[in-house]
């Protein structure tokens, strides 16, 4: 609930020790604060941010303040966050992208030890409180605690290892020591989070409280009846030299599986860690700083840690003060438009779902209830979720929406007809947006009256799974609208991406000479296999064919001849087969055979032969020249934006930095070179974008 | 003493009270298991749509109330339960009112109070009832064993209840089953209908006729989509969708019914599963307006909340009580019963309700029983329970009165006639009848 009384309220629930008395008026980054009890609270606060980071400055001040508490040793400490959302969310990446050279790194690193080790030997009971996140270096600090307290909101996790790293801040060295090795190694090398609850099974956190009783278990923790739980015999065994010999090996042909070590160097690189010194936890953590800036080198780390930018400037386009979306209509309960309703609900907006036909909303019912499954939520927030999402069958919810999404079959006159029924019944300042993937925006907003609200949010299917979201501006769209729709995307935690309202927008129009190459590929007589493998081993996480079957034949066939209309550029000629397979009813995954057979939801495939030479170039050069033209075009603003979007919206892989960074790193003259060969075996349509040659 | 002497004194005084739109669930039938919705799943089903198509924000709302005879002890005042999951806002005041079957009419009339007083301009008043969750529960008997058990200090002691453990001490008792009971006449609800069958003389071909005829009328209804405004689909969260009342046998005869064999009462008795009201999962919403909320919101009446009158008899012949509150509620205002244009009188059994007809035109027991100087009259047929009933299309006992209440207001705008009466027996022997009017209704 939300309502102002509790609202108000919630200012006093953080327990933070008592009123500022011994903050020296030097502290930028900490609050120090003394009890009644002898009790040091030290407050992570760092300057001018909402948000925690372990920045060089602050660790530094975390240094004094640790002389100043050796000196005069408080009866414990207690180490929390000042910040409202979390704790910590890590190590401050922009520092490190600045560090030239891997003894600059190392020297970096051993400074940044030799802090928390300071804090890991301080000679009275630490504590750290945990709320939020505390990812990274912010779960290494906490690490470095005896204690460690969450509240139900923790989230923890050591995520490096998807920029490309592993922890560098003794996480390798002090986790496996912690908790079970295995479960240690898993953490670090999938990424992913606990929450409080599985926080606590995992030993990674001594106890699940509520800000309530902080106070009570702080006084448990002194009184020794709230302490570590001791480990257990397996994971003491596990750590042995031969055990790990044994764990190791069969850990590295799993990850090996997962994430190609010739792509992704840091998981081996951590197993190595562990192996080689998971027995003694200096010399790991000496080793963990060494190879640790030896992967920041790494073209992957580099890369992994530009897309992470690339997503913060994507985010940062959902900032502004335009006012919250809190009802979306939608209209169309297809699976588009079921999904966008299914997952605001999710996101917490009110929603109404129109559709005449109350099966396909019954429908939609049932998938929400499944995406709420898949996210282990309970059965009240499952219940919540399914109560915010209104199924509409008279279409009332227009009225009283904040935006409207239409999301019905892709014929113009049907949704201009839509438009011209639920215009005058739009509150004033609602926005009307189209999911439209093909149909020019300036051909739907001709018969508005006011085509100032009116936007394109064009969102990829799965949405729950795919970040991006297109926001297409149409000639006449305000600059509040486009704002709000940028807003919108950040309100449901997806990223807005800027595009022009040109034909397939970006996304489409840069994947789909990619997709009909593949299926050219397959004309001249290739497997399918072949083909999807050269775009594997190239890094994407599906290849073309399997990912024209998922998307479904007959979209991609409506999309390319939608391109092919209204495109200057020469095109891949459609290749005939595609068409017979549409005919046929063979669709892709969803009617169970396209260019693969689909058997629950996986693609039947034959071993793949490996690719000839040259195949990578052929399949991704196309999609590469269509980035250069929709860049030069201005579809959308500059490279960063169009890489950002690119993955985000196809996947395409990541470590390598996005389709113009790639790029950019084999040389502008050598991908026009290539196109131009290609041009002169296989046609116009590799024909060098002219953007490949200006500067 | 006469049963309608207590009307007197109850004038209806105050501000204006509308009753300006309402919805409620398709009826669906217990199939032996829990349905798909709690009374508040059920109650939520038809309030979503209900706030989706007002003009105004569901904040706008100051008063909820909502009838549930069977709580669930997960939702333990399930207006309050209802108001939250349908966004009404955490400040708005929210209560449950329980007088069994009537308790979907006492929130009405409690609602209506609570606006012509001036206290509120804006409630939403229903009912909920969800009978296929009503718990099966233990016997106290096995209660106080597990009790003694638990309390057991040595083996020997254990070893000796143990020893007294019988078979049947842990089956459960039906919690519905026992509901249906009247505690003071220790008569079954079907029962009491037996009662009134024989003093009234109502035949079983009597009573089986009027069920086939609810059925059809029913039918028709949902043929000719009289109920497409009142009905909004229910979804549960597997998907299924409940458009329609699900209970409706449009195919059921006399001859049909006439095989059935007595439920309560055998072998000679006469009230049986085809011409007794179906236990079903249900809830309706009203929404009541003041003249100034309707005019704050541009609201369009569906009807004008005129007289309520509510009466008590012996629990043995509950059935019969509407007669009572109906002769209470015409008197008071001067009205005959022909000035009556339509009709609901929940047909908890096909005996009862022809029970309550016979009495109304039964002289001598007007002036004998009621103190009335004549017979009430003959109630036409045509002009009662046009689309059908409990019989066909359920009892959810909280959710009935809310209904008839909103299907006469509905049934009066279509048929393009001034007044109605909703009425309906209470188990107890109570019972509520509640007068309405059309205003679009030329005078």
């Amino acid at each position: 609930m939300s309502g102002p009384i509790f609202g108000y309220l919630q200012t006093r629930a953080p327990v933070m020790g008592p009123a500022p008395s011994l903050s020296s008026p030097e502290l930028q980054h900490w609050q120090l604060r003394l009890d009644a009890q002898g009790v040091a609270w030290l407050l992570m606060d760092q300057a001018q941010s909402s948000v925690n980071t372990l920045s060089g400055p602050l660790l530094e001040e975390l240094d004094q303040i640790l002389a100043q508490l050796e000196a005069s040793p408080p009866s414990a400490l207690v180490l929390r966050s000042a910040k409202a959302g979390d704790f910590c969310l890590g190590a401050d990446i922009g520092e490190f992208r600045r560090l030239e050279g891997e003894a600059a790194v190392v020297q970096q690193l051993q400074r940044a030890h030799a802090i928390v080790n300071r804090l890991e030997q301080l000679n009275f009971p630490t504590l750290a409180v945990i709320h939020g996140h505390c990812l990274g270096g912010g779960l290494e600090l906490a690490l470095c605690c005896d204690l460690r307290l969450a509240l139900p909101d923790a989230r923890l996790g050591l995520p490096e290892i998807l920029l490309g790293l592993h922890p560098g801040l003794g996480g390798t060295a002090r986790l496996p020591h912690l908790i079970d090795p295995l479960q240690a190694m898993t953490l670090m090398l999938t990424g992913k989070t606990l929450n409080a609850r599985r926080a606590y099974q995992a030993g990674l956190v001594d106890a699940v409280i509520e800000e309530r009783h902080l106070e009570g278990a702080l006084r448990a923790a002194r009184e020794g009846s709230l302490s570590r739980r001791p480990r257990r015999l397996k994971s003491k065994l596990l750590n042995t030299r031969a055990a790990r010999q044994i764990v190791a090996r069969q850990m590295r042909a799993k990850t090996a599986e997962k994430a190609d070590p010739t792509h992704y160097p840091a998981p081996s690189a951590l197993i190595d860690l562990w192996q080689a010194h998971g027995g003694d936890a200096d010399a790991m953590r000496q080793a963990e700083t060494r190879s640790f800036a030896k992967l920041l080198h790494t073209d992957t780390a580099q890369n992994l840690v530009r897309v992470f930018f690339l997503q913060e400037k994507l985010k940062a386009l959902t900032r502004g003060d335009a006012g919250p979306v809190r009802w979306v209509h939608v209209i169309g309960a297809g699976t588009m438009g079921a999904d966008i309703a299914a997952w605001c609900a999710y996101k917490g907006l009110a929603v109404s779902l129109h559709d005449p036909k109350a099966d396909s909303l019954a429908k939609t019912v049932a998938r929400t209830a499944e995406l709420c499954r898949r996210k282990h939520l309970d059965e009240t927030r499952t219940r919540a979720v399914l109560d915010r999402l209104v199924p509409d069958p008279d279409n009332q919810g227009v009225s009283r929406a904040d935006l409207v999404i239409e999301a019905v079959p892709e014929k113009a006159d049907l949704k201009r007809a839509v438009y011209a029924e639920i215009e005058p019944r739009l509150k004033p300042g609602t926005l009307l947006a189209t999911n439209t993937s093909s149909i020019p925006l300036e051909e739907l907003q001709q018969t508005l009256a006011d085509t100032t609200r009116f936007v394109g949010l064009h969102f990829f299917n799965p949405v729950a799974h795919m970040l991006l979201v297109e926001v297409v501006a149409p000639a006449g769209a305000s600059e509040e609208t486009l704002a709000r729709a940028r807003a919108f995307a950040g309100q449901i935690d997806r990223r807005p991406a800027p595009v022009a309202s040109a034909p397939g927008f970006l996304v489409n129009r840069v994947l789909m000479p990619y997709l009909l190459e593949a299926v050219t590929l397959l004309d001249e007589g290739l497997a399918p296999e072949t083909i999807d493998r050269a775009a594997k081993v190239f890094g994407m996480p599906l290849g073309p064919l399997e990912l024209a079957d998922r998307v479904g034949l007959d979209i991609c066939l409506d999309v390319a001849q939608m391109l092919a209309e209204r495109l200057q550029a020469p095109m891949t000629p459609i290749p005939t087969c595609l068409h017979e397979m549409v005919d046929r009813n063979e669709l892709g995954q969803k009617t169970g055979q396209g260019f693969y057979r689909w058997e629950a939801g996986k693609a039947e495939k034959a071993d793949a032969d490996d690719p000839p030479a040259g195949l990578q170039d052929r399949l991704l050069l196309p999609l590469l020249n269509a980035c250069m033209s929709c860049l030069r075009e201005g579809v959308i603003e500059d490279h960063d934006l169009l890489d950002g979007a690119v993955i985000f919206g196809t996947g395409f892989a990541p470590f390598r930095g996005g389709p113009l960074h790639y790029a950019r790193q084999r040389g502008y003259r050598e991908i026009a070179d290539r196109l131009e060969q290609l041009r002169q075996r296989h046609g116009e349509r590799f024909k060098p974008d002219p953007g490949w040659s200006d500067p | 003493m006469p049963a309608i002497d207590n009307a007197s004194d109850k004038a209806r005084d105050g501000r204006a009270v509308y009753l300006v739109d309402g919805t409620r669930t398709p009826f669906l039938k217990v199939r032996g298991k829990p349905g798909p919705f709690t009374p508040v799943d059920l109650a939520v089903q038809c309030g979503r749509p209900l706030l989706l198509r007002q003009r105004f924000a569901p904040r706008a709302i100051d008063q909820v109330v909502l009838g549930c005879v069977n709580v669930l002890g997960t939702e333990m005042n399930p207006a309050r339960v209802a108001a939250l999951r349908l966004g009404l806002g955490e400040a708005v005041p929210a209560f449950t009112v329980q007088i069994n079957c009537g308790s979907g009419m006492q929130s009405i009339d409690t609602a209506w109070g609570l606006i012509r007083n001036g206290e509120r301009e804006l409630v939403l008043a229903g009912g909920a009832e969800s009978l296929s969750h009503a718990p099966l529960q233990l016997h106290p008997r096995a209660v106080s064993w597990l009790a003694e058990l638990r309390q057991a200090r040595t083996l020997k002691e254990r070893a000796k209840l143990l020893g007294r453990l019988r078979p049947g001490l842990f089956k459960p008792v039906v919690a519905l089953q026992q509901g249906l009971t009247d505690p003071v006449a220790g008569l079954n609800m079907g029962e009491t209908a037996e009662v009134l069958a024989h003093l009234f003389r109502v035949t079983r071909e009597e009573a089986d006729t009027y069920a086939v005829e609810s059925h059809q009328r029913l039918a028709r209804a949902h043929e000719e989509g009289f109920l497409a405004q009142e009905v909004p689909p229910a979804i549960a969260p597997d998907g299924t969708l409940y458009a329609q009342d699900d209970g409706v046998r449009p195919d059921s005869s006399p001859q049909s019914l006439a095989r059935l064999r007595p439920v309560f009462e055998r072998p000679y008795g006469q009230v049986t599963a085809g011409n007794s009201s179906q236990v079903s999962d249900g809830a309706s919403w009203v929404l009541l307006a003041s003249d100034t909320a309707v005019q704050r919101h541009g609201l369009k009446p569906l009807a004008r909340l005129v007289d309520s009158h509510w009466a008590g008899l012996d629990p043995e012949i509950m059935g019969l009580a509407p007669v009572a509150a109906v002769a209470g509620l015409l008197r008071r205002r001067e009205l005959a019963l022909d000035a009556i244009d339509l009709w609901e009188l929940n047909e908890a059994f096909a005996a009862q309700v022809l029970a309550c007809l016979k009495a109304m035109a039964d002289a001598d027991f007007c002036r004998q029983a009621l103190g009335l100087e004549q017979a009430l009259g003959q109630l036409d047929r045509r002009r009662l329970n046009i689309d059908g009933g409990a019989i066909s299309l359920g009892h959810p006992v909280g959710a009935s009165g809310t209904r008839i209440v909103l299907h006469l207001a509905y049934a009066l705008r279509r048929t393009e006639q001034r007044l109605g009466i909703a009425t309906q027996c209470i188990g107890g022997g109570q019972s509520g009848a509640l007068l309405i009017e059309n205003p679009e209704a030329g005078r």
